[in-house]
């Protein structure tokens, strides 16, 4: 594997090594001396054309603990309006002599683009409303530290998936891994095409979120952007919450085992009370912690550490 | 010696109907059967076909604004190299078509390089602001003598300014070809046919939806003004419907297809090639296979290629902020005779009426899609339709180089054109 650009590039033995390495390196994580030298003398650029601090700093940390050099290049604001094209952006910045790009582009399909015009490995940190593979490793991973293999598991995505890159990575991962994925979401959030994508693929969806939720053994909640609650996407904050908000009602409905996680930022009060996001059994923490393991595991692995 | 006005084309089958001789001499058809003329350029054309010179209702040619995509002279020259004598060049340049001097401008370029009569499409409204009507009488009084008007690239989405557009028009006989695009429904960032691979992609979806309610709106206003449209770029099955619907009550629309719609479906575009980014976008096989079938039964009335030349760097954007639009001028006979010809769906004579004689007689262009007569003007096209072409796209006489069908395999070759006489492209090769 030279890319991770969809969660599609991943078999399920792939998935599950990815996996049982960032076990590794969260063990590593809590020595006091942090850093393996498995990277030494390779070069990590972040080449974010999109904010985002978390993802961003996971990254750097990831490849800072594995000894590689770690650079981080603010792309914002280069695009069309600026006049430089991504492929005069991106062959600039791996003229430098880069082994990696971890890329993160507000433009789906940027990161698979990149691919033909540069040598180097590339990284998908997320694009546009298209995917996030990280992501959805460190969900998984988190999920697995609670509720063990997530073959047969039933797992639902709820909120705003139309818009939403981390939905798609999670159920192609999630799928792999042998869980069955339940999406929900009004009919104005949910993908194009999701009647005959999820015959395709033989997963689930549906608009009644009280419905699914006594069956599930993890229910991620995906945020609800600001700029949809003006969009027509549905009426009213207060009545998103009634339909699809993890409210205190329907944490006693989901199952005593069950999980929650929420990939961030969360909207407290929208999407998920603030009862829900503190409650123990709340994983929202734990992903982050994982999120630096997961990385370091994909770059290992992508960078050929593992050979060396 | 022979006569360089003087060709005799030995052996061609006109239209499909039968092998025949023609003489042409000094730009019109002096005679077909078993002419002797020793005077005559011998052009060998066993078992070639035979159809009037092509005209193309569509086609960005660039200049002028972005004479690094395409000139009038490189998109003259493709336009040859596919058959083509007469090409109508859209109105989105750079300043627009939208004013008489702009449209005489842009008919004398075409004159100076000669290789096809360039006919301006003029701006329906100033800008193609879509604000206010542009100057349809005095580019219709001016020497380019302008009949069709378009906003294309852009709606006009304005109820009230298409129904007045379409009112003005018919002072002179003109028509309005719309880019059926509510912009409500499919924005500027539109790029992928709404449905399981836009979902799967996460690319802004352009739903088949946001074309037929301004089909549907514009027959309805057609209907009312007592005007004429004409529906550029026909691209999905419901749009067929509405206009299958709208002839059957009378109504004067018209419709083109292009050679991508009619063969590229949208999953090209699962890698995020931006080749395959058009506006409308490819569509899935369902509606490939009606467009196929109302040009076959004359729903859709013409093929027209939407040649949309673009430099490099425009592509090489991310998808969704790259520009749109793909060649077609040099491929589009090859890609008729691919899919509709060789599996029986169009004689060649029908192939003479959507590629010829009906978008001739749309543009309202006196002097092309004639019969091959005596007396006629001489634009002739002489296509190969059984060789088999791998395409290059690197081959491409136009400056650009997205062209769809590189590395496809297609049926046919383009062997000769004629322009009222005088060979444009010979042997396969550009007659400057």
């Amino acid at each position: 594997m030279k890319h991770l650009l969809s969660a599609a590039d991943l078999s399920r033995d792939d998935a599950e090594q990815l996996l049982t390495t960032a076990a590794q390196m969260h063990d590593v994580q809590r020595r006091e001396v942090k850093k393996l030298p498995v990277l030494r003398g390779r070069t990590v650029v972040n080449l974010f054309f999109e904010d985002s601090t978390r993802t961003r700093s996971s990254f750097e940390i990831a490849g800072k603990w594995l000894s590689a050099d770690v650079i981080n290049v603010s792309a914002k604001g280069s695009s069309v309006s600026k006049g430089e094209s991504l492929r005069d952006t991106v062959m600039t910045v791996a003229a430098m002599g880069v082994d990696a790009l971890v890329i993160r582009h507000h433009a789906s399909g940027a990161p698979a683009q990149v691919t033909d015009w540069v040598d180097a490995t590339v990284v998908n940190a997320g694009d546009g409303t298209h995917e996030h593979p990280t992501q959805a490793l460190l969900d998984a991973y988190t999920m697995r530290t609670k509720l063990g293999d997530l073959a047969g598991r039933r797992v639902g995505i709820v909120g705003d998936l139309t818009h939403s890159r981390v939905v798609r990575s999670n159920l192609i991962l999630l799928r792999t891994l042998g869980a069955h994925v339940t999406l929900v979401a009004p009919p104005t959030l949910m993908p194009s095409g999701i009647a005959d994508w999820a015959a395709a693929e033989g997963f689930s969806y549906g608009y009644d979120f009280d419905e699914v939720l006594p069956t599930l053994d993890a229910v991620m909640m995906l945020r609800v952007q600001k700029e949809r609650m003006t969009g027509g996407f549905f009426p009213t904050p207060r009545e998103y919450t009634v339909g699809y908000g993890l409210t205190r009602d329907r944490l006693r409905v989901l199952p005593e085992h069950a999980v929650i996680c929420h990939p961030g930022p969360m909207n407290r009060g929208l999407e998920i009370t603030a009862d829900a996001a503190d409650e123990a059994r709340s994983l929202i923490l734990d992903q982050v912690s994982a999120g630096v393991a997961v990385r370091m595991s994909v770059l290992y692995h992508l960078l050929g550490g593992a050979e060396s | 010696m022979s006569d360089a006005n003087t060709y005799l084309i030995k052996g061609a089958d006109l239209l499909g109907a039968g092998r025949q001789d023609v003489l042409v001499r000094d730009g019109v058809v002096a005679e077909v059967g078993t002419p002797d003329a020793q005077d005559a350029t011998v052009i060998e054309a066993d078992g070639l076909i035979a159809l009037p010179g092509l005209v193309d209702l569509h086609a960005h040619l660039r200049e002028p604004g972005r004479e690094d995509a395409e000139t009038i002279a490189t998109g003259s020259a493709a336009a040859a190299a596919g058959g083509f004598t007469a090409v109508l060049a859209m109105a989105n340049t750079s300043p627009v078509t939208d004013t008489a001097e702009a449209a005489e401008r842009v008919l004398d370029l075409g004159r100076d390089y000669g290789l096809v009569d360039v006919q301006p499409v003029g701006a329906v409204t100033k800008g193609l602001a879509g604000e206010q009507l542009a100057e349809l009488g005095l580019m219709a009084r001016s020497r380019a003598a302008v009949r069709v008007f378009s906003d294309d690239g852009r709606c006009v989405h304005d109820a009230r300014l298409m129904r007045r557009a379409l009112e003005y028009v018919k002072a002179f006989g003109g028509v309005v070809s719309q880019h059926a695009q509510e912009p409500r429904l499919a924005d500027q960032f539109a790029c992928c046919h709404e449905g399981e691979l836009s979902g799967r992609l996460g690319l802004p979806g352009w739903p088949g939806v946001a074309e037929e309610v301004i089909v549907a709106r514009d027959v309805m206003l057609a209907r009312h003004t007592g005007s004429r449209v004409h529906v550029a770029h026909v691209s999905t099955a419901g749009s067929v419907e509405v206009i299958r619907w709208a002839r059957a009550q009378g109504i004067a629309v018209t419709a083109e297809v292009t050679p991508h719609h009619l063969m590229l479906d949208t999953s090209l575009l699962t890698g995020y090639d931006l080749t395959f980014k058009v506006n409308p976008p490819l569509r899935p096989t369902e509606d490939i296979t009606e467009l196929r079938k109302a040009l076959a039964d004359g729903t859709i009335d013409a093929v027209a290629t939407d040649h949309a030349p673009h430099a490099r760097h425009d592509k090489q954007h991310a998808f969704a902020e790259a520009a749109f639009g793909m060649l077609g001028l040099e491929q589009a006979l090859q890609v008729v005779n691919t899919v509709m010809v060789q599996p029986g769906l169009l004689t060649w004579a029908q192939v003479a009426d959507v590629m010829s004689v009906t978008p001739a007689r749309i543009a309202g262009l006196d002097g092309h899609g004639r019969p091959i007569a005596v007396g006629e003007p001489a634009n002739l096209t002489l296509i190969d339709p059984v060789a088999t072409v791998t395409v290059d796209g690197a081959a491409s006489h136009s400056l650009s180089r997205n062209n769809p069908w590189h590395r496809l395999s297609l049926t046919g070759r383009v062997h000769a054109t004629l322009l009222r006489g005088r060979p444009t492209l010979l042997n396969e090769e550009i007659q400057e």
